[in-house]
């Protein structure tokens, strides 16, 4: 058995970055480049927070304070939120947008298929069926990825503009919490080394093919997942926790 | 044969209540009074995203948010529908696009008022959903095929969406004063609007006339309207609110509503540009397709390459 903080946090920092990216990928509702990909995203915005939402209720019910999926996703201090430092990067553009989701897309896709195996059954169901939906998202993601690098000489340069600067907050990924360090001791999640690996070498090869460069920089960023978020979370917070904190304690 | 033939052929089809379809001959004023109205109705799916999508990243919890967004996910669904119909018509999406930009081609009035509270996303789903419902129900037996039946996937959707927006308007109306007030702001804001949706009175309808005898339209403008006034009224009543019309009553020999006089001024001055958000929701369309571009381009060289490549 694992301590229940143990898997209550870990489905936090799951939950958070889902909630957080699909925050950020609803806000390109209605700003597309063009009408099919407005709706790709809105799409992927829609899963992360079908995802979130699973989540979080599996985690209220780990705390068993009382506490709801919405408390949980709107009324906790930024301090609390264990997201990934990338779901919160902003959209910027189209290529940073495509760029951040390939990096986690190249994650979850190998984490929720050993998670759709854990021992945890729970957590083995949410993770198969959020399985299905990352497979298209990465197909998605690393398809753009491909199709901007190896498009026009402007697309290439946004591209790789992007990789430059987001890569930086993939280490963090793969640094384990405390949380997540207990969930591999007791084999339910897997070995983050091994998540690594296969990340490099997902990332390796769509970049080689989208005729893009690896950063050559080790240096990460971290914090997400204990809470030291950067400038940019505060804002996302604001906008998002705003009826929730205007009106506290109502139904909607 | 001659024109004349042609043509009373064509409308001898249309009294038969048969479909039109893409390949058919027509009447060149068909197929424009056509690309204008289904490009019309595909650009104002596609700018009813922004009201909206105004609101997403503030949806108050969880489920309203999901929900919202599904929703907006269908419309632009249904734009896609729509822009694929009016193709079937000899003209491409880009070229529709690019009237809208100019301004040559329009979209709903309705979206250039603003959302200004979360109850504006219910009332924009119960009122203006709804008011288009009327619309499209009788579109679905237009003449065109390719047009009824992007209205008939388009309606199973819409009916979703109006109860979604009546279901946030009821929890408000059984909330505390504070969302009691925005509801009810929210419907006195978007009344009007919504009644405007169906167009100028019979009377003064420019196209009506040809267009119903096209069958292209089924039934009149103030005839929608009165459906939607009577539908709506005794929801209103169910959610204990108000709608701001003093002449609002029942008629007993008619059995309809009554209802008072639209304000023609406000339509036709927010039909010229001059409505709260004219100028922000086409600035918002133009730069979201002037930033693509480089998007647009992107895919179209690597197709090319990719082409090259295999050939
Ligand atoms: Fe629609
Ligand atoms: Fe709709």
């Amino acid at each position: 058995m694992i301590p229940k903080d143990h898997l209550f946090d870990f489905m936090l920092i799951h939950a958070d970055t889902s909630l957080i990216i699909s925050q950020r990928l609803s806000e390109w509702c209605g700003h597309g480049p063009v009408l099919e990909q407005d709706m790709a995203m809105t799409n992927l915005a829609l899963d992360h927070i079908g995802r979130a939402r699973l989540l979080y209720q599996y985690a209220s019910e780990l705390e068993n304070a009382g506490r709801s999926e919405d408390e949980l996703a709107f009324l906790r201090d930024e301090l609390d939120y264990k997201n990934l430092l990338l779901a919160e990067y902003p959209n910027t553009d189209f290529a940073f947008t495509v760029t951040r989701q390939f990096f986690l897309d190249a994650f979850y896709i190998d984490l929720l298929d050993k998670l759709s195996g854990s021992a945890d059954s729970r957590l083995a169901h949410i993770a198969n069926k959020s399985l299905k939906e990352t497979q298209y998202h990465y197909k998605w993601s690393s398809d753009w990825m491909i199709r901007l690098g190896d498009g026009t000489e402007i697309s290439h340069e946004k591209v790789q503009n992007a990789v430059d600067r987001l890569w930086e907050y993939t280490g963090e990924i793969f640094q384990p919490a405390e949380c997540e360090l207990g969930m591999m001791e007791a084999g339910v999640a897997p070995s983050y080394e091994e998540l690594s690996d296969s990340w490099h070498q997902r990332v390796n090869s769509v970049l080689a093919e989208a005729t893009l460069k690896k950063p050559q920089s080790t240096w990460q960023q971290k914090g997400g997942k204990t809470g030291h978020h950067t400038e940019h979370l505060g804002y996302l917070l604001a906008e998002m926790q705003y009826m929730q904190r205007a009106y506290p304690g109502l139904d909607w | 044969m001659t024109i004349e033939e042609l043509e009373r052929k064509f409308q001898d089809r249309i009294d038969a209540e048969e479909k039109i379809e893409a390949k058919d001959w027509m009447p060149e004023e068909y197929r424009k009074t056509l690309i204008r109205q289904i490009s019309q109705h595909a650009h104002s799916e596609v700018v009813g995203m922004l009201p909206e999508g105004n609101w997403v990243t503030r949806a108050p919890n969880l489920k309203r948010k999901a929900i919202l967004l599904a929703k907006i996910q269908d419309e632009a669904g249904h734009g896609l529908y729509l822009y694929s119909a009016a193709e079937t018509l000899g003209v491409e999406r880009d070229s529709l696009i690019d009237d809208l930009h100019s301004g040559k081609a329009k979209y709903s009035s309705i979206f250039n008022y603003p959302a200004i509270s979360w109850a504006d996303m219910g009332a924009i789903g119960w009122l203006v959903d709804g008011a288009a419902i009327m619309n499209q129900v009788a579109l679905c037996r237009t003449s065109y095929g390719p047009y009824a039946r992007a209205m008939v996937r388009i309606c199973k959707e819409e009916s979703f969406h109006q109860r979604q927006g009546y279901d946030i308007l009821l929890s408000l109306s059984r909330g505390n004063a504070a969302q009691k007030r925005m509801c009810q702001d929210a419907i006195n804001r978007w009344w009007w609007p919504s009644l405007m949706m169906f167009g100028p009175n019979d009377a003064h309808s420019p196209h009506s006339a040809q267009s119903m005898k096209w069958k292209i339209k089924r039934v009149s403008n103030d005839e929608l309207r009165q459906r939607f006034v009577d539908m709506t009224v005794p929801q209103c009543e169910i959610l204990g609110m108000k709608l701001p019309d003093d002449k609002l009553k029942w008629n007993p020999e008619r059995g309809h509503y009554d209802f008072g006089e639209i304000d023609w001024s406000e339509f036709n001055n927010v039909l010229k540009g001059n409505g709260p958000c004219n100028k922000e929701r086409l600035a918002d369309r133009l730069n979201a397709h002037l930033d693509g571009a480089w998007v647009r381009e992107a895919a179209m060289a690597h197709s090319e390459k990719r082409a090259r490549r295999t050939a």
